[in-house]
Order: structure tokens, then C-alpha cells, then sequence
């Protein structure tokens, strides 16, 4: 904790991060963001030539379409609602003064919105899919980014509250997908070398909820269906999943109807970069001044 | 124990064919029992019988037939009598 401790307060020291107050929820600097752009160019070089179609989703997402994924079943306790004052003139004016009392909690009458706040960038993208019809048998590929929130609130500057993920989601047959995921992994261990990153593959599992949860993570560590690249941040015994590759089998054709055009149900992988974290390893491993940065690895970043 | 499996994987398994049609030893997942439905089932089984499974017991191979559920839930009898 400490050592997390120290490197959030010296990111906040460098003005790289800036504190709003609340665990979790941070202003970044032009530097810092500078090197997620320059880490997204390099992402647009590699997976360029794959041809994915781009779609942007703002970081929020249809209440209706978030409930049908059944994020809930998994995840209850990282989701985030939005709510709004839905009140008559009346209603505004005992909200006031229950503000200014300060003794009840004014948000027990905010009425949730139809929108959900994302908690992966792809989820605005299966049902947008859906719509659109069969897939064409050569399989489908996007390529999406967006905030992305979860409720966990930690002094682990690696662990944000709202934080940027850039995804590429693969649609097709299992084999299609499956060697997709995997030239990702090839791709995400060479994109780290050539930015000076010392990572680690290896088998992971999603944060299920409670004991339920239990037989999830058994069933998908036991399938080898998510796979997570590490990097040491806060922690080298501990390090940091900086991207993910996870197969969901036929689960998320099966849910909102992706086919194929010989009518088989689609198998789907996505492959998930934590742009944050990315950047948090970069700063951690090089420095916090990018001026000092390595030669190489500035030359890969801004050549 | 097989029926009480049986109605509850019936129950709940929300599987595509009446659990009538699945022998003892078919596999469940290729029948159409998704891991979710499976949590299900592990929790409609611990209530039923009064047991709670161990996390060491708690992956697909447990769920994988209706053979290895009975066992499985012999197994977690049988220790909680030996304790």
C-alpha cells in the first residue's frame, strides 16, 4: 500500500495526475496524455493493416442493452448508474433544503436514466452489431475506445474508477477468433518490448461476484478463456494486467443473436488495452519525465 | 438423490431438451448447460441438500454430467459425516 501510496503522490507531485479528491477519479495532464496518444499510434500501426472498422461510444450506454448483457449477474458491485432529479418545483424545493440540512441524503429520490455507465468499451458494440444482421463468413473486426467505468475505488493509481480501454473484437468462427486472440498476444508482447516493457503472459480470470462467482472464475481459468499481459506498476510480485484477450466462446453470439451467414451462432474474442496502466508503466519503468526517456523507446513512441 | 438432481437441473439448468432425455453420463455442457445456468444448479443443489461445496469443488468437471453431480455431492455428504 504504501508503495502505491508513494507513487500516486508523486505522479500527483509531477502534475501527471491531478487529485480531485475521490480514490480512483483523476485529472491527467497534457503529458500524460500525450503518451496515450502516442501508445494509440502505435496500436494504430500494428493493428492498422487488420482493417477494423472504427467505432467511437461516448461512456455511457443504453440502460436496456446493459441489463440484457447481464453484467449484473457478474459484476453488481462494479456498475455505475446514472440518476437524475426527475422532480416537480415542489420536489426541487424539499431537495434543497435537504442539501442545505445536510442530514438526509439528498440522492434517495434521483430517479436512474436510461443510461448505464460503460464498463467495457465494447458492450455499446453486440447489440449494435445485432441490428445490423449476418456477419460475413470472412468474420467482422472493430476497433473501439472509450472511458470506462468501475466502482472500486483504490489508492492503486493502476486502479481507476474511470479509465480509457481501446479494444479490437474479433467476429467469426472459433478458429477465425481464436487465432486473432492469439497473434494479439504475439503483437502485445512485441509492442511492449519496443517501448522497454519487462511483461509476463499469463492465464487470468474477470472479478466475479461472491461465491457464485467462485465457480465462474474456476470455469474460465479452467478454459483458458481470458489471458492477461502483466507489468510490474505498484507492485513486481503483484503486476499489473496492462492488456487482456479473452474468448467468450459463443456466449455473447448466443445472447444477442450474432450469426453468421451460414446461420451458425458467431464465436467472439476481444482483445483489451488499459491505456492508463500502459501509461502508468511507462512512467514507472522510464521515469516520470518523458524528456529522459530512452532513446528507443522514444524513438517507437515519436519517431 | 439422482431425481432431486434431476428436478432441479430441470429446474434451472434452463437446458434446450427435457432433462428426461439426458442419460446419466451425457455431457451437460454439450447439451446446452452454460456456465451461468451451472451456478445455478450448484446453488439450488447446496439449498436442497443442506451442503455447501467447497471451492475445490466448485469448476465444470463437478457439473460436467449428471453422474458427476451425484458423486460430487456424495463426496461433500460423506466428508461432512466424516468431520
Amino acid at each position: 500500500m504504501d508503495m502505491q501510496t508513494s507513487f500516486l503522490d508523486r505522479l500527483f507531485d509531477a502534475g501527471l495526475l491531478i487529485d480531485t479528491g475521490v480514490d480512483g477519479l483523476y485529472g491527467r495532464s497534457g503529458q500524460f496524455e500525450e503518451v496515450i496518444a502516442a501508445f494509440e499510434r502505435l496500436i494504430d500501426k500494428v493493428g492498422g493493416a487488420d482493417g477494423a472498422e472504427a467505432m467511437r461510444f461516448p461512456p455511457g450506454m443504453n440502460r436496456a442493452f446493459f441489463e440484457q448483457s447481464g453484467y449484473m449477474k457478474s459484476f453488481p458491485q462494479l456498475a455505475g448508474t446514472v440518476h437524475s432529479f426527475c422532480g416537480s418545483e415542489l420536489d426541487h424545493m424539499s431537495l434543497l433544503k435537504c442539501m442545505e440540512v445536510g442530514e438526509e441524503d439528498w440522492t434517495k429520490d434521483q430517479q436512474a436514466t436510461d443510461i448505464v455507465l460503460t464498463p467495457a468499451a465494447c458492450y455499446p458494440l453486440y447489440p449494435t452489431v445485432a441490428r445490423r444482421g449476418k456477419i460475413s463468413a470472412k468474420g467482422a473486426l472493430y476497433d473501439l475506445q472509450s472511458y470506462c467505468f468501475r466502482h472500486e475505488p483504490s489508492k492503486d493509481p493502476a486502479r481507476q474508477q474511470l479509465f480509457r480501454m481501446r479494444e479490437y473484437v474479433c467476429m467469426g468462427t472459433e478458429q477465425h477468433v481464436t487465432d486473432f486472440r492469439q497473434s494479439w498476444m504475439d503483437r502485445g508482447v512485441e509492442m511492449m518490448k519496443a517501448v522497454g516493457l519487462d511483461v509476463t503472459i499469463d492465464v487470468a480470470n474477470d472479478p466475479f461476484f461472491g461465491r457464485a462467482g467462485k465457480m465462474m472464475v474456476n470455469n474460465q481459468r479452467d478454459q483458458n478463456l481470458k489471458f492477461e499481459l502483466l507489468i510490474p506498476i505498484t507492485s513486481t510480485s503483484n503486476p499489473t494486467a496492462c492488456m487482456s484477450f479473452n474468448y467468450h466462446q459463443d456466449s455473447f453470439g448466443t445472447k444477442w443473436g450474432l450469426n453468421l451467414e451460414d446461420g451458425s451462432v458467431a464465436h467472439t474474442a476481444c482483445v483489451g488495452f488499459g491505456l492508463e496502466r500502459i501509461a502508468l508503466a511507462l512512467f514507472h519503468t522510464h521515469g516520470l519525465d518523458v524528456n529522459e526517456w530512452p532513446e528507443n523507446v522514444r524513438a517507437t513512441l515519436w519517431g | 438423490m439422482n431425481e432431486t438432481i434431476r428436478e432441479l437441473l430441470g429446474r434451472v439448468g434452463g437446458l434446450p431438451v427435457p432433462v428426461t432425455e439426458i442419460a446419466d453420463d451425457a455431457d451437460l455442457y454439450a447439451a446446452g448447460l452454460s456456465s451461468f445456468a451451472s451456478v445455478q444448479v450448484m446453488l439450488a443443489i447446496e439449498e436442497s441438500f443442506d451442503i455447501e461445496f467447497p471451492d475445490s469443488l466448485l469448476n465444470r468437471k463437478s457439473f460436467a454430467s449428471i453422474k458427476a453431480i451425484e458423486e460430487t455431492v456424495a463426496q461433500i455428504i460423506k466428508s461432512r459425516e466424516a468431520a
